[in-house]
């Protein structure tokens, strides 16, 4: 058949561009560059696939939710109860915490999913306020309050030791970051994907071109709960230790912040967004240890004043200006 | 049954009231296969309200929905999409930000059952992509594949909402006031591309303009306050005095 160039052009458009290597190429540098920054740095890279498992409910299926943390915090518990209680292998410990934030995200998905907007958003939250305080409650189990005590992770492979300055941290938290934002890249492609950004643009829609939308948004919610997870036990196993923090509304709203920083629904956001608040949270800290938080806020502010779309917006919009 | 007299489309006894409000009055509706068929009516007639009870966004209170004689009166939207029964909006309801390929080839997927796919990419459903170019070709929208539909004169935008439902391979097609909203002058290129759909598809017209009404349709029915009127060939529903009092009026064609 026919093979003009718009068809053309548009059955390339999953293909590699030679930017996309650049957060991969400034992760290695970085390595090597900051030594002393390793523990940071294994955050900043968990933390970017907890970002990137908000983006692709809300930047693609459009899911405003403010509940990612009861997965976050859901496979960071499961893999801490595993460690404390004498399994500590990190990569069976990742599976299972993922797999469980999944069943999480799925059964409450069957519930709240029938819902949209506001509603929607508050039901996100609740359900991760009603875990939050199960798992308070259940104190015997989680140590409530202190946080769970004497997880013990194991190496990786029975090789790659958790060492002090985060080396295998940083490496194990790269490579499974990589491994999942190829999964999702290849997912947003994918005619599911598209699908996904059909219902964010007009869910009447899709559904009167017969795309089953209900099962579309489940799958995907149940699909970011699991990455959710995983960035979760990632933290966990890295700085052995998991709290009720890990389930709190502040840790929904950051991850928000950091993706809205760095744009919204173009897969990068996180990349970008993630590092400038946690680089930018670090340095005020250490500036002004009291009122840090002012200065995050003031960030936001001019980032939602003055570049709609983020970081990446801006980029975009100057890229257009240029040619 | 017989073939031959089942018609494409048919609703019997439909009733669906919101509160004090009956928006459909025991409607009885034949569309028979291949048909062009218009449904007028006055604003607030529940036109809009058949156009959803019929497609399965609005459950009806009573009566039934057939489709090719079986019924789907409880079926969900999508299946009935599936079954061929497709609409087009009143106001454009599309992918704005997305390019018109794009939206085409979603409707395409979804028809195709791979629009569920998580990991081969949609690049590689060359099939999908180049039967949605193909369609744009037929409209005479190839030339702008690539823009988003947001960029589009609202005209255009007429078309691509004919082009994603014809895209789904429809045997029944309920266009809601397809030339609403488009200046006079672009409304003959929609009226054309009206009167070269193929023969086989059922066509169910719900639209204002007059002019579009008696070129393309061969049968009229009038809906007023949620029942039917009146039912005829044009001719003779323009000389019902009946119609021409509560809706026509003074309008009707020379």
């Amino acid at each position: 058949m026919r093979n003009s160039g718009a068809v053309g052009i548009f059955a390339r458009r999953h293909h590699h561009h030679p930017l996309e290597a650049l957060p991969w190429l400034a992760a290695v540098a970085a390595y090597f560059a900051f030594p002393s920054y390793l523990p940071l740095g294994a955050q900043i890279l968990a933390t970017i696939l907890f970002a990137l498992s908000a983006d692709l409910v809300l930047g693609y299926a459009g899911i405003v939710t403010l509940g990612q943390a009861a997965f976050f915090g859901a496979g960071a518990y499961t893999a801490g109860l595993l460690a404390a209680h004498g399994w500590g292998e990190p990569v069976s410990g990742l599976l299972a915490g993922a797999v469980v934030a999944a069943l999480i995200g799925l059964l409450s998905g069957i519930v709240i999913l029938r819902t949209t907007g506001l509603t929607l958003l508050m039901l996100t939250l609740v359900v991760a306020s009603m875990l939050y305080e199960a798992v308070n409650k259940a104190s015997w189990l989680t140590g409530g309050d202190d946080g769970l005590q004497g997880m013990q992770v194991w190496p990786i492979f029975g090789w790659f030791r958790f060492d002090l300055f985060g080396r295998t941290a940083y490496c194990y938290c790269l490579i499974v970051l990589f491994l999942c934002w190829l999964a999702v890249r290849r997912m947003v492609h994918s005619p599911f994907g598209r699908s996904l950004v059909g219902i964010r643009e007009n869910i009447r829609r899709m559904h009167a071109i017969g795309a089953p939308v209900a099962r579309r948004r489940l799958v995907v919610y149940t699909i970011s709960a699991a990455l959710a997870g995983a960035s979760g036990v990632l933290i966990a196993q890295t700085t052995g230790f998991v709290g009720l923090t890990f389930l709190g509304l502040d840790r929904s709203g950051s991850v928000l912040i950091m993706l809205i920083i760095g744009g919204v629904g173009r897969l990068y956001g996180a990349f970008i967004g993630v590092p400038l608040y946690m680089i930018a949270q670090d340095r005020f800290s250490e500036i002004d240890p009291v009122y840090w938080y002012f200065w995050i806020g003031l960030l936001m502010v001019v980032v939602v004043v003055f570049a709609r779309g983020g970081v990446l917006g801006l980029f975009e919009r100057f890229w257009r200006w240029t040619r | 049954m017989d073939e031959v007299n089942t018609p494409a489309l048919e609703t019997v006894g439909l009733q669906k009231s919101f509160g004090a409000l009956t928006v459909a009055n025991a409607v009885d509706f034949r569309l028979e296969r291949g048909a062009r068929h218009a449904l007028i009516g006055p604003n607030g007639a529940g036109k809009t309200t058949f156009v959803e009870l019929v497609t399965g966004a609005l459950r009806p209170n009573a009566g039934q929905i057939r489709l090719d004689g079986a019924d789907i009166t409880h079926l969900p939207q999508a299946s009935r999409v599936k079954r061929g029964l497709v609409r087009t909006f009143q106001i454009t309801a599309l992918f704005r930000r997305l390019s018109i390929l794009e939206n085409v080839t979603l409707a395409i997927c979804e028809r195709q059952g791979i629009g569920g796919g998580l990991f081969r990419p949609a690049g590689h459903h060359p099939a999908a992509i180049e039967e949605a170019y193909l369609l744009l070709e037929r409209l005479g929208l190839e030339d702008e594949a690539l823009r988003p539909v947001n960029m589009l004169a609202y005209g255009r935008q007429r078309l691509v909402e004919i082009a994603v439902s014809l895209a789904l391979s429809p045997e029944v097609l309920l266009l809601d006031e397809p030339a609403a909203g488009v200046p006079s002058g672009e409304s003959g290129t929609i009226i054309e591309v009206i009167e070269r759909l193929p023969s086989d598809i059922a066509l169910l017209i719900i639209e204002h303009d007059m002019d579009l009404v008696f070129r393309v349709a061969q049968r009229i029915t009038v809906l007023v306050q949620g029942s039917v009127l009146a039912e005829g060939p044009p001719e003779e529903i323009a000389r019902d005095p009946e119609v021409r009092r509560v809706y026509l009026g003074e309008r009707g064609p020379a």
